[in-house]
């Protein structure tokens, strides 16, 4: 058997590529525009255009695009669809980094069908849920190319979803606080009624218990805000060391009413990741506020920060270990869902929602990022989170 | 990864199982998905839709098997081609395997319907096959790049799903402890996780295959931990607190 390697995949389609120019360029107008009509601005518009560099215009497309030939062979992929797909690279095969039917369906008609556009829904279940109207037409004018082109469409389906589960979560959670607040009403009309002690102490329930449910609407939107707002990857770094340092700040009387010391552990350097400064805060609050709220035994908490050592990608790792309790081996990798609590009434008196962790998990997902959790009963709790470099 | 040999349709032959192997693999991600939104919406309608699939994943492991194996006999091939071809013939029966464990998710939604469990429990379900889900994506993903410097992730998921399905099995024993009228349901929940449970051990043993084919070794040798629930005992008496 005699195998010989070929030569670049690439090379005998760069003139076509630099044809596809103003074809790209003609997707980005109405639908109805005809193809004529098209190659008739073209030429209106002089030299310029058509000696445009496809790779450039398609650079410029701020929609996942992917060009491939009758061999379903990846001929270029964007700059969008390599950042929201990872790795694509020219000379994979199309159909086997998209393998949900409906995707293999439409690359098989589009190659076979002899029809010149097709349009479906496609829906990317992880790491985050995506949903796009893809769009596949055939470049035509003697290329043999074909262009794959991603429409976000996520929002619309999310405000939906956000409906139901906001529904589902919280009239689940919000029954207990309100159940309680609606009978200590009812006894303050009734039995209560000419006992001002009882009336003052009934008052200071319900209004912890009011408390309790605006914390839980905030974490529910906080949440549902999330998963709601499009995935992208806009390229700015976050020194996490200041961060960190803010979140400290905003959180040491906190740390002071609960008796806790927080110590820092910074590396040198630089401790830059791209990301959502916001986001992040988020994340190292919830962390910090948790080693607060649930070591307080422990006198102390520390912060670290330092390049990750293991893992594939290079990455900094931010740990918040506190010397509390500890959590149980068979909670933790339950803790980061919706409402799971491992003690109710510890979470309750902390004034704890049951969406914290699930907050954190949640961004950092939409980072690349993990959280990893290693505790011993006893001993206190170190939540790690990891986020990649690049 | 691109490498071309004299006689053109051999590629074109190679090239077709791996088309197929991903088509298989999409389904078998997709039987996932809906088999754990049946059990988790009790959507029974789903679930028989789910089974119904199965037969897709038999027919494309039964055809790739035949192509696999006329491609040998006829082209004889050697080395990399070959471990190619071996490799799809052992990812296909995982990927079947999958299939078939999707489907036996999807048989148990009547059953699990009949008695609502909490939710916390689906949730834990939901979140168990997240990453099982994951796992299988991440394979598939690296059987198109073939790049498996990034592979050891796999091992990494592997772990929590374990300590995930330990975690499920120690609370399904609590609630049949709490009520014997859970133990039905429980059991069949217990079931689906363990099913879910496996669908990582085949997305691991993909791996391995993906990285016997690029590198001609197999992985590097490193003992996971496994699932802890073999030596789980709830006492009667620790139930109630």
């Amino acid at each position: 058997m005699i195998a010989v390697q070929a030569f670049s995949v690439l090379s005998p389609l760069v003139a076509p590529l630099a044809m596809l120019g103003f074809v790209i360029a003609a997707m980005a107008l109405p639908l109805q525009t005809g193809r004529a009509d098209m190659d008739h601005d073209a030429s209106a518009q002089g030299g310029i255009l058509p000696q445009l560099s496809a790779e450039h215009l398609a650079a410029a497309v701020t929609e996942p695009l992917i060009v491939f030939d009758q061999t379903a062979t990846v001929v270029h992929a964007n700059a969008a669809a390599i950042s929201i797909f990872g790795s694509i690279t020219a000379g994979m095969s199309l159909p086997l980094k998209f393998r949900a039917p409906e995707m293999q369906a439409l690359i098989e008609d589009m190659l076979t069908g002899g029809v010149s556009s097709l349009a479906i829904d496609y829906v990317e279940k992880l790491p985050v849920e995506r949903v796009y109207r893809v769009s596949a037409s055939a470049i035509g004018h003697g290329t043999g190319l074909y262009v794959l082109v991603f429409k976000d469409q996520s929002e619309a389906r999310r405000i939906d979803r956000m409906r139901a589960d906001f529904i589902a979560n919280a009239s689940h959670e919000m029954r207990t606080p309100l159940a309680s607040i609606s009978g200590f009403i009812e006894t303050l009309r009734g039995p209560a009624r000419n006992d001002p002690a009882a009336r003052e102490q009934f008052l200071q329930i319900m209004q912890n218990q009011a408390g309790r449910m605006a914390r839980l609407i905030d974490d529910l939107l906080s949440l549902s805000r999330l998963e709601m707002k499009s995935f992208h990857r806009s390229g700015v770094r976050v020194d996490l060391r200041n961060v960190v340092e803010s979140v400290i700040d905003s959180l040491a009387p906190l740390a002071k009413d609960s008796g806790l010391e927080i110590e820092r552990n910074f590396a040198d350097g630089a401790l830059e990741v791209p990301g959502d400064r916001d986001e992040l805060y988020q994340v190292f609050e919830n962390l910090l506020e948790n080693a607060c709220k649930y070591g307080q035994s422990g006198e102390r908490v520390i912060v670290s920060i330092a390049p990750s050592t293991k893992g594939p990608e290079p990455g900094i790792d931010v740990t918040i270990r506190d010397f509390g309790p500890g959590i149980a081996e068979e909670h933790i990798p339950r803790v980061t869902e919706r409402f799971y609590r491992v003690d109710v009434e510890t979470s309750r008196s902390q004034k704890g929602t049951g969406l914290g962790l699930s907050i954190v998990k949640h961004i950092l997902t939409r980072h690349n990022g993990r959280l990893s959790i290693e505790s011993e009963l006893g001993k206190g709790a170190a939540f790690t989170v990891h986020l990649p470099t690049n | 990864m691109q490498s071309l040999h004299i006689v053109t349709a051999y590629d074109e032959e190679l090239q077709y199982l791996s088309k197929r192997i991903a088509a298989m693999g999409g389904h078998a991600e997709r039987m996932v998905d809906q088999a754990i939104a049946a059990l988790v919406g009790a959507d029974q309608d789903l679930a028989r839709k789910v089974v119904g699939d199965d037969t897709v994943l038999d027919d494309g492991q039964r055809e790739i098997d035949d192509k696999a194996i006329l491609l040998i006999a006829k082209r004889q091939p050697m080395a990399k081609d070959l471990r190619e071809i071996v490799g799809v013939i052992r990812i296909s029966a995982d990927l079947e395997r999958v299939g078939d464990l999707a489907k036996n998710v999807a048989k148990r939604v009547a059953s699990v319907a009949d008695g609502r469990q909490p939710t916390s429990l689906f949730r834990g379900i939901e979140a168990l096959s997240d990453l099982a889900l994951t796992q299988l994506k991440e394979v598939l993903d690296v059987y198109a790049s073939r790049s498996v410097d990034t592979i050891g992730f796999v091992r990494d998921r592997d772990d929590q799903i374990d300590a995930m399905y330990t975690s499920l099995f120690r609370e399904l024993l609590t609630y049949m402890m709490e009520d014997p009228r859970n133990i039905t349901s429980c059991t069949h929940l217990l079931f689906c996780a363990k099913n879910i449970e496996r669908i990582g051990d085949h997305a691991t043993n993909i791996a391995e295959t993906i990285y016997y084919i690029v590198t001609g070794e197999q992985m590097p040798v490193e003992r996971p931990k496994g699932d802890k629930t073999d030596r789980i005992v709830i006492q009667a008496d620790a139930s109630s607190k």
